[in-house]
């Protein structure tokens, strides 16, 4: 798994790309190959909504499964990938660029400091599979 | 080649059945409220009855063949079945109409209760859920309104052990509560440490199978519930496996407070493609009161001379009603056909073969399928009435439960249930029922070792099965992701495909 | 009338084995006596002695069953003009034909597209037929009945609005106990339930209950009284605060009235027994559920969708949005359910194909007119008058010169199921009876059943 070393993961597979005051969220290549094909992908929340760390922000269905997946980081949205509903095979081909879900401005940069960093996701992805 | 659809066959004119002419003056149809078009297909009846023979005849079904699915209890269904449920006296009543004209059906109903909990050692009966799920859901919210009752409301967690049924976590959260989820030690028990752990004041009560869905009675079940019992909790029997307990132990006896039964599993009741299934549940006696209403009771005692009056109660705190009218009366005859034909000892025996059954099919297998939490056979602990055994080879990496289950097909069996429970790696859960003869094991056993054979020598068999069924392995992605879920039945003015 | 002492053989024919069978298999499963297959229960609770009366072969079984038949009084031995929420239809004989093949009512659910395209065809069939019938989008695999289909769509709306919307309106119209299921599969979760509390005669009067909290109004059509109305300037209010509508409907009447997709229901919901169903003393029978495409995702329930099969190319089904359902999301699915009504889909097919375009009009027309002739003759007599103005289908309410109960209980003296007292569930609508008229009343039956109440007129 080359999980990209620039950005930040949770234990729910999320991924955060934090450029300045934004973070950009959506779900690793270790969850997409769970879930194998995407047939599904929807935003809950708008432009402009308010939201906290765990929110649910978006969910994704594949044919053997359905998951949510939840904001790593709370703050303001400010922009939803409108492309995305419309080509859900795109998570599992591109999950960490044209696969993104949605960006936020962030109220509290701090909360960054207790997700994980590449290595640590790689070895807790390598612990699951057994 | 596809059977056509209706809407293929429909063409303009053409009707299936008439009705006479009205023999009352004609009235005038409501203004603004008329419908200006019925796109249903025109069919003769000779066109229908062939395009759903034709239909029929692509399904496999226990009359054609093994279904070894487990959990799922896919014994033979009865012919006589069908003709009590059947009978006129039956068919034409209509649940609202005065007890007094409904004697025999009401008779039947409490009878049936009376039945029902002798089987299981409650103190009490519903027959109104319409399913297994319903069943649960009855139960949880009964275990529910008791906390409420006792004023005990911080109790808002259901423990449900990881091999539980999704029906489960799905019905307590339904009902406003959550769900912990307990672990399974390495013998396939409740972990007794994990589920001490949770015994405290915010527990409502633990959902148990048992046997689980591994096939294994649990050897601590009586120390299980009595720690949720200690703790405050009530514990909810998932009856989805009772096939193993005919007249062998009652879950009553055992401590559990309110169960659910599957006439549909356990009875004989038809699968029907689906449905229609039927969940009564029985209750302790701290439970009765809140059974759903109506309950079907005595309302006039019988002398020697006269047979009591049947009709309905509602129970002092009842949770309400969980369907419209009684229940599924005509599983409920179906259900009660079957105990009439076994009475007490044709019921052990079931249990007993069905559990000899799967025992001897696991012994044929297990050298090839690793049966994970297997009990080898002489001395140790045996599985009930179904086993896990676990679909993959590590020799052949590449070949999964999925594979040998489409290669079965092949064989003319159906697969046994896959992937379920989750706490076993892709598992093949196999429940023989008693109704199938050795005959039938011996070949299914043969099948079994045949592919595992294959998966070695000759993987792309695997691959690639089923070759003899009516059609292959069909597209799950493209299913969900255009969604096509109906036509147009009308043989002109298609509505354009939607999805 | 259930024999309880009597001497019976131990009848186990479904079990084939010989006692040869038993000892091999012992054999090879390791143990010495099937006994011993039951170490693990705790032996003072081991092998109970169940107090329940011996076997009987078939033959005596089924002579029971007859005799236990036979104690009740069916409405193929009365007239029968009760219905509220069940009705006497002529069920085809090609139903049970299809519905007595083993193929479809010994197979399972279809989770092996391979092995049971009969069963996905039939229920996509079913769900193309629903659609059309109602005039909605999409329909899936059913629900258990009527009643249970209404707590599904308050289900769906709340989960729609993800909780942000709590409350349902709930027309005092709507079946009584379809209102008691919701009830009680609502208990435990914040949705509120209002609407009901008193009887409003017209829909109308739900328009004042409409706020920007509200998830769902459900409303049926036609209502618990039999009336009719044209819901569609409701839907416009129901939207105007963004809510969702549901119509509750009895399928036969949309053989002649306007579909309730035509006014605009975001969700229909219906009891399907009517279409080919029998009465069965209340069940087995059918939760029809219908809505538009883009709810699609949240609807329970089983759906039968189409695809193609790898091997041919060619067009086969499948069950899909499985992902929603209780086997894969456990605690997040919107709802538990696990099966459908499987061979009551079946039958309401069949009756549908049978009935078709020409057919279900026809049922729909005869229904309506002897309802009206009934209506129009009972009402001649002294003192009993409808209890409302409005336009009805098949079924009507009539103010009655004496309580029902009694009525009742003189209409059966003459072979005659009379109709609903509507008094237990609406305390103002005492002495007032609800009667259904289906295409099996004859002329002969209405006018008996009009003497026979002419006689309570004159006391």
């Amino acid at each position: 798994m080359n999980n990209p070393v620039d950005l930040k993961y949770t234990q729910n597979d999320e991924w955060v790309r934090v450029e300045g005051k934004v973070g950009t969220i959506g779900i690793t290549d270790y969850a997409q190959s769970q879930l194998s094909d995407i047939v599904f992908v929807e935003v809950v929340v708008s432009q402009g909504e308010p939201v906290s760390k765990k929110d649910t922000a978006a969910t994704v269905e594949s044919v053997k499964a359905a998951a949510d997946v939840y904001t790593p980081i709370s703050g303001k949205v400010v922009s939803v990938n409108e492309d995305l509903p419309l080509a859900p095979e795109t998570i599992n081909s591109d999950p960490y660029g044209a696969a993104w879900l949605l960006k936020i401005e962030m109220s509290d940069p701090a909360e960054l400091n207790t997700l994980m960093d590449a290595a640590a996701y790689d070895q807790y992805c390598q612990e699951r599979e057994h | 080649m596809a059977e056509p659809l209706l809407g293929d066959l429909s063409v303009t004119g053409r009707q299936g059945i008439r009705f006479p002419e009205p023999d009352v003056p004609l009235a005038s149809l409501p203004e603004g409220l008329r419908r200006t078009d019925l796109p249903l297909p025109e069919l003769s009846e000779i066109d229908v009855v062939r395009h759903y023979t034709r239909l029929s005849q692509l399904n496999y079904s226990i009359d054609t063949g093994f279904y070894p699915l487990g959990s799922c209890t896919m014994k033979y269904n009865p012919r006589i079945n069908e003709e009590t449920a059947r009978l006129p006296g039956f068919t034409g009543l209509h649940p609202l109409q005065p007890v007094e004209t409904a004697q025999g059906a009401l008779a039947l109903m409490f009878t049936m209760q009376e039945w029902l909990r002798e089987i299981a050692g409650f103190a009490a009966v519903t027959l109104q859920p319409a399913a297994g799920a319903q069943g649960e859901l009855t139960g949880v919210l009964i275990i529910r309104a008791y906390h409420q009752s006792h004023g005990d409301t911080k109790r808002d967690k259901v423990l449900i052990p990881d091999s539980a049924h999704g029906t489960n976590p799905a019905t307590s959260a339904m009902s406003g509560l959550r769900v912990v989820e307990l672990k399974s030690d390495a013998r396939g028990n409740v972990d007794l440490a994990a589920l001490q752990a949770e015994c405290d004041d915010t527990l409502a009560g633990l959902m148990l199978t048992n046997p689980n869905t591994l096939g294994l009675f649990d050897e601590h079940v009586e120390e299980v519930i009595r720690l949720v019992h200690q703790a405050g909790g009530l514990v909810y029997g998932d009856g989805a496996n009772l096939n193993a307990l005919l007249g062998i132990v009652r879950p009553g006896d055992l401590g559990f407070d309110v169960m659910h039964f599957n006439l549909h599993k356990t009875f004989s009741t038809p699968h029907g493609g689906g449905g229609p299934g039927s969940g009564p549940v029985g209750v302790c006696n701290r439970l009765a009161d809140f059974l759903p209403a109506p309950l079907v009771t005595i309302i006039e005692e019988g002398t020697d001379e006269e047979p009591p009056l049947y009709g309905y109660a509602t129970p002092p705190q009842s949770i309400g009603r969980v369907k419209a009218f009684n229940g599924h009366f005509g599983m409920i005859v179906r259900a009660f056909t079957y105990i009439v034909m076994h009475g007490p000892e044709g019921l052990r025996k079931i249990s007993e073969y069905a559990v000899l059954n799967a025992n001897y099919l696991m012994a044929k297998i297990m050298h090839v399928y690793h049966v994970p939490y297997a009990r080898p056979s002489g001395g140790d602990r045996t599985c009930m009435h179904e086993f896990v055994a676990e679909g993959k080879f590590d020799d052949v990496p590449d070949i999964r439960a999925l594979d040998i289950a489409k290669r079965l097909m092949d064989y003319k069996f159906h697969p046994p249930t896959n992937y379920f429970p989750l706490i076993v790696h892709e598992a093949l859960m196999i429940e023989p029922t008693e109704t199938e003869s050795k005959e039938v094991l011996d070949a299914f056993a043969e099948a079994l070792l045949k592919i595992a054979e294959e998966a070695h020598t000759n993987p792309d068999l695997l691959k690639s099965a089923p070759h003899i069924t009516p059609i292959g392995r069909v597209d799950d992605v493209k299913a969900a992701k255009e969604l096509v879920l109906c036509c147009g039945v009308e043989a002109v003015n298609f509505y354009p495909k939607t999805g | 009338m259930i024999s309880t002492a009597r001497k019976g053989n131990i009848s186990s024919m479904f079990i084939p084995h010989t006692d040869t069978d038993r000892e091999a298999m012992l054999k090879v499963v390791g143990v010495p006596r099937l006994e011993d297959l039951f170490r693990d229960v705790p032996e003072k609770y081991r092998f109970p002695k169940l107090d329940l009366p011996s076997a009987l072969t078939e033959m005596e079984a089924h002579a029971e069953l007859q005799t236990i038949a036979a104690a009740n009084d069916s409405a193929d031995d009365l007239a029968c003009f009760l219905g509220a929420g069940a009705y006497h239809h002529y069920v085809p004989a090609a139903v049970d034909a299809i519905l007595r093949r083993g193929e479809f009512f010994t197979a399972y659910t279809p989770y092996q597209p391979e092995v049971s395209q009969g069963t996905l065809q039939a229920i996509f069939e079913y769900q193309s037929l629903v659609a059309a019938l109602t005039g909605m989008e999409v329909s899936n695999a059913s629900h258990y009945d009527g009643a249970t289909a209404v707590a599904e769509a308050v289900n769906m709306a709340y989960a729609n609005f993800r909780g942000k919307r709590n409350k349902v309106i709930l027309s005092p119209t709507l079946h009584p106990q379809y209102r008691a299921v919701v009830r009680t599969y609502t208990k435990g979760t914040p949705i509120t339930l209002v609407g009901d509390e008193k009887t409003q005669t017209t829909p109308d009067d739900l328009l004042s209950l409409l706020d920007l909290n509200t998830a769902l109004v459900v409303v049926q059509y036609p209502d618990f009284f039999g009336r009719v109305y044209d819901y569609t300037r409701l839907s416009e209010a129901v939207h105007g605060v963004g809510a969702l509508l549901a119509i509750a409907v009895n399928p036969i009447a949309l053989g002649i009235l306007k579909t309730p997709g035509d006014m605009g229901a975001d969700i229909v919901t219906g009891e399907g027994q009517p279409l080919g169903i029998p009465l069965s003393f209340g069940g087995p029978y059918l939760g029809l559920f219908a809505t538009r495409q883009e709810y699609v995702r949240k609807m329970s329930g089983r759906l039968a969708g189409e695809t193609v099969d790898f091997r041919s190319g060619e067009r086969a089904y499948t069950l899909t949005l499985t992902a929603r359902e209780q086997h894969i999301r456990r605690d997040k699915a919107t709802s538990n359910i696990c099966s459908n009504q499987g061979l009551m889909t079946l039958a309401s097919g069949v009756y549908m194909s049978l009935l078709g375009k020409h057919g279900l009009r026809q049922v729909a027309e005869l229904c309506y007119h002897k309802a009206h002739y009934a209506a129009d003759q009972i009402t001649k007599l002294e003192g009993f008058s409808l209890a409302f103005s409005d336009p009805f289908f098949n079924e009507f309410a009539v103010k009655c010169p004496a309580p029902v109960l009694d009525i009742n209980d003189h209409l059966l003296e003459h072979g005659i199921l009379g109709g609903y007292d509507l008094g237990q569930d609406y305390p103002e609508l005492e002495d007032t009876m609800l009667l259904a008229v289906t295409e099996m009343n004859t002329r002969d039956e209405i006018e008996g059943l009009v003497e026979a109440l002419s006689e309570v007129a004159h006391g």
